[in-house]
């Protein structure tokens, strides 16, 4: 029983509410846009940015302590010789005026004697991290921004919107095309600018820190509709994730935040310091970059020198309850809560999918090579190379959304939505194709994706893994050609499911094939048949799809 | 351990159904991985709203466990039975999933 679809018209239409699509949806209105932001949960408060725990890197100039230069040239070593200079200048240049602004708007970063706290994070040459207390980082910037979203009625909100394609007229996107989740409504959006605001691709990993409504959404949208995705192969593992004992209401804990106030100590399973034997240091202080603990701990864990559950042990046995107390605050009453002392007892902690480096390719004006689809934040390729600096994704996400909203406000302005009812029909009738009831289990087919992901395309590959990662893939995808359910039930996670699986079969592929295509290793990048950084691989990898088909090549990486 | 979770499913209009679901679990674990656990092993047409998982940051799982209003991500599983229903003051979608979106961040006209 098909119904109508509904449809909608704007200036600008921004798909995905974390911290860049918010922040979009602001700059575009204040450029006097009208403003469709969808979401495919509720508004502001699924995504990464409600789950960031702690740092915010910028190179504040107060006190004469830093200075946006210095946050960019870590920014460049931390991705390895592949950051496209002009974004990641942008990210450094803008970020302190965007977290000025936050302050201002009433966030509450951590200050101490009336001066912005900055917390010690690894890669950093200096204190640059700013932050809200205690872990409250991430929903102290979604409530902040949706404060200010609820003041501006030129910005329409629509949550419950799974966007399920981009909509073309010659070329151009001229707005999108999606599902009405609560309702199975199938619904079209006529738009003079796009922005893909949609975050990474983390829940495609059995084990991560961001929400579910993450699996690379953006990046299959912006490929379909002639984009290109760049640096796909680099998927940041956080080494430090909880992993036990389990932790109800507060999981996955990052340990970060422990770490750069208390240090800590990274033991393996035999209680012994490890991180030495790779290459760099512990000691009780948190110095040691992402890539390398993550190495470390999972190759303790593969020599037999892992702790119980299969990672590494976390202690502050060392620090007192007053220490704790301090630097946790009531965060300690929600570990005594789920019956953890932190002074008598380690933690186990292992690496857990965070952050992906790569993504839709984009301008310093966050424009995408298709005129009228522009993107922002993690959804964005480019800016962080092949490892990102810790504290530059709430970063990047205002600074970015800040940039895509402007350009996309200038765009609107320029031609209005050009979308007839040819750019939406094909894909509201693919929408509505489908079984009454198709005999599968697709939750059931994302834990087996989520599992192939984790297993074959970690933080350590093998032409070997990498090419089961792709057959399995592919199995998967033609499984579910013939197995699609029908829309237009309220509610219907199954038919969601689809879709995801879907779209992450298809940026699965992505990822795994610009990683055998890199035969070196580098940064989050690590290939154990060939190790080491290869001079000659200083490029980057663009992907295309052309006739339904991927396509990747080599792009000199700008200078 | 096993816990029997009664769950009320059904959409407007439909007569409430109860179905009944045993789900192995292990100290510690909560109501949605309960939940997430008979989507995938049992009927994935259950529906029910969460995002962040179990970070408790989203507040997208409120449902009623045992006669009271949780999240089903704080709510830890004991043996025995739990019986799990939708929100009693919140327009009922399906399921356990309930119309808890502000009245302007929702499709109007549906």
């Amino acid at each position: 029983m098909p119904v109508d679809t509904v449809h909608l018209s704007t200036d600008v239409l921004v798909i995905g509410s974390g911290g860049a699509g918010m922040y979009a949806a602001i700059e575009a209105a204040r450029r006097g846009r009208r403003v469709i932001l969808v979401d495919r949960s509720l508004i502001g408060r699924g995504g990464a940015t409600v789950m960031a725990q702690m740092t915010v890197a910028v190179g504040l100039e107060e006190g004469g302590l830093d200075h946006p230069e210095h946050h960019y040239v870590d920014t460049l070593a931390a991705g390895r010789g592949l950051c496209d200079p002009a974004i990641a200048r942008l990210l450094c240049e803008e970020g302190p005026a965007r977290i000025r602004e936050m302050d201002a708007w009433g966030v509450g970063w951590a200050r101490e004697d009336g001066a912005y706290k900055r917390a010690f994070a690894p890669g950093h040459d200096r204190p640059r991290c700013v932050y809200v207390d205690f872990l409250n980082t991430g929903p102290a910037v979604s409530k902040t921004l949706r404060v200010q979203l609820n003041r501006i009625p030129e910005i329409r909100r629509v949550g419950d919107l799974l966007v399920t394609a981009l909509a073309l007229r010659a070329g151009d996107c001229v707005g999108a095309v999606g599902l009405h989740l609560s309702s199975g409504r199938t619904v079209s959006i006529a738009a003079g600018a796009t922005v893909v605001a949609t975050g990474g691709l983390t829940r495609m990993y059995h084990r991560n820190s961001a929400s579910a409504n993450m699996m690379g959404d953006g990046y299959a949208l912006a490929l379909a509709a002639g984009a290109e995705l760049i640096d796909m192969e680099f998927v940041q593992f956080f080494p430090i994730g909880h992993l036990a004992p389990r932790l109800v209401g507060m999981d996955p804990i990052m340990w970060d935040p422990f770490r750069y106030k208390l240090g800590g100590r990274l033991l393996n399973g035999q209680r012994e310091e490890f991180i030495d034997r790779y290459g760099s240091k512990d000691e009780g202080r948190y110095i040691v970059t992402r890539d390398v603990a993550t190495f470390a701990i999972v190759k303790e864990v593969e020599a037999g020198r892992g702790s119980p559950h299969g990672g590494a042990y976390l202690s502050f046995e060392h620090c007192s309850e007053a220490e704790l107390r301090a630097a946790g605050g009531p965060v300690i009453d929600r570990l005594a809560a789920n019956g953890i002392d932190l002074t008598r007892q380690a933690i186990e902690v292992a690496p857990i999918a965070h952050y992906h480096m790569g993504g839709v390719r984009v301008d310093a004006s966050m424009a995408t090579r298709v005129p009228g689809l522009f993107a922002a934040g993690e959804a964005v390729g480019g800016a962080n190379g092949a490892n990102r600096l810790s504290g530059n994704a709430i970063t990047e996400a205002l600074v970015f959304g800040c940039a895509a909203g402007a350009s996309a406000a200038a765009q609107a302005e320029a031609g209005a939505t050009r979308a007839d009812a040819s750019a939406f029909r094909g894909e509201t009738d693919r929408l509505r194709e489908g079984n009454a009831a198709p005999d599968f289990n697709p939750a059931a087919m994302v834990e087996q994706l989520q599992a192939t992901m984790q297993d074959d395309v970690g933080p350590f590959r093998t032409a070997a893994s990498l090419e089961r990662a792709l057959a399995r893939l592919g199995a998967l995808r033609a499984e579910l050609s013939s197995r699609k359910p029908q829309t237009g039930r309220p509610y219907d996670g199954a038919l969601a499911d689809w879709h995801d699986l879907h779209t992450m079969t298809r940026v699965g592929e992505c990822v795994a094939a610009a990683a055998l295509a890199r035969t070196e290793s580098r940064g989050a990048h690590q290939r154990e048949d060939h190790p080491g950084l290869d001079d000659a691989w200083r490029v980057n990898q663009l992907l295309t799809l052309e006739r339904g088909s991927l396509r990747i090549e080599r792009h000199a990486t700008p200078q | 351990m096993n816990v029997t979770l009664v769950v009320c499913r059904g959409t407007p209009g439909d007569a409430p159904r109860e179905e009944r679901w045993t789900v192995p679990f292990e100290p510690g674990q909560s109501v949605l991985d309960a939940l997430r656990w008979i989507r995938s092993h049992r009927d994935a047409t259950l529906a029910i709203r969460y995002s962040c998982t179990n970070a408790n940051t989203c507040k997208e799982c409120m449902v009623r466990i045992d006669g009271k209003t949780a999240y089903a991500c704080t709510a830890r599983l004991h043996e025995g039975t739990m019986r799990i229903e939708p929100l009693p003051n919140k327009r009922l979608v399906r399921d356990l999933v309930t119309e808890i979106a502000p009245p302007n961040e929702r499709l109007s006209g549906v």
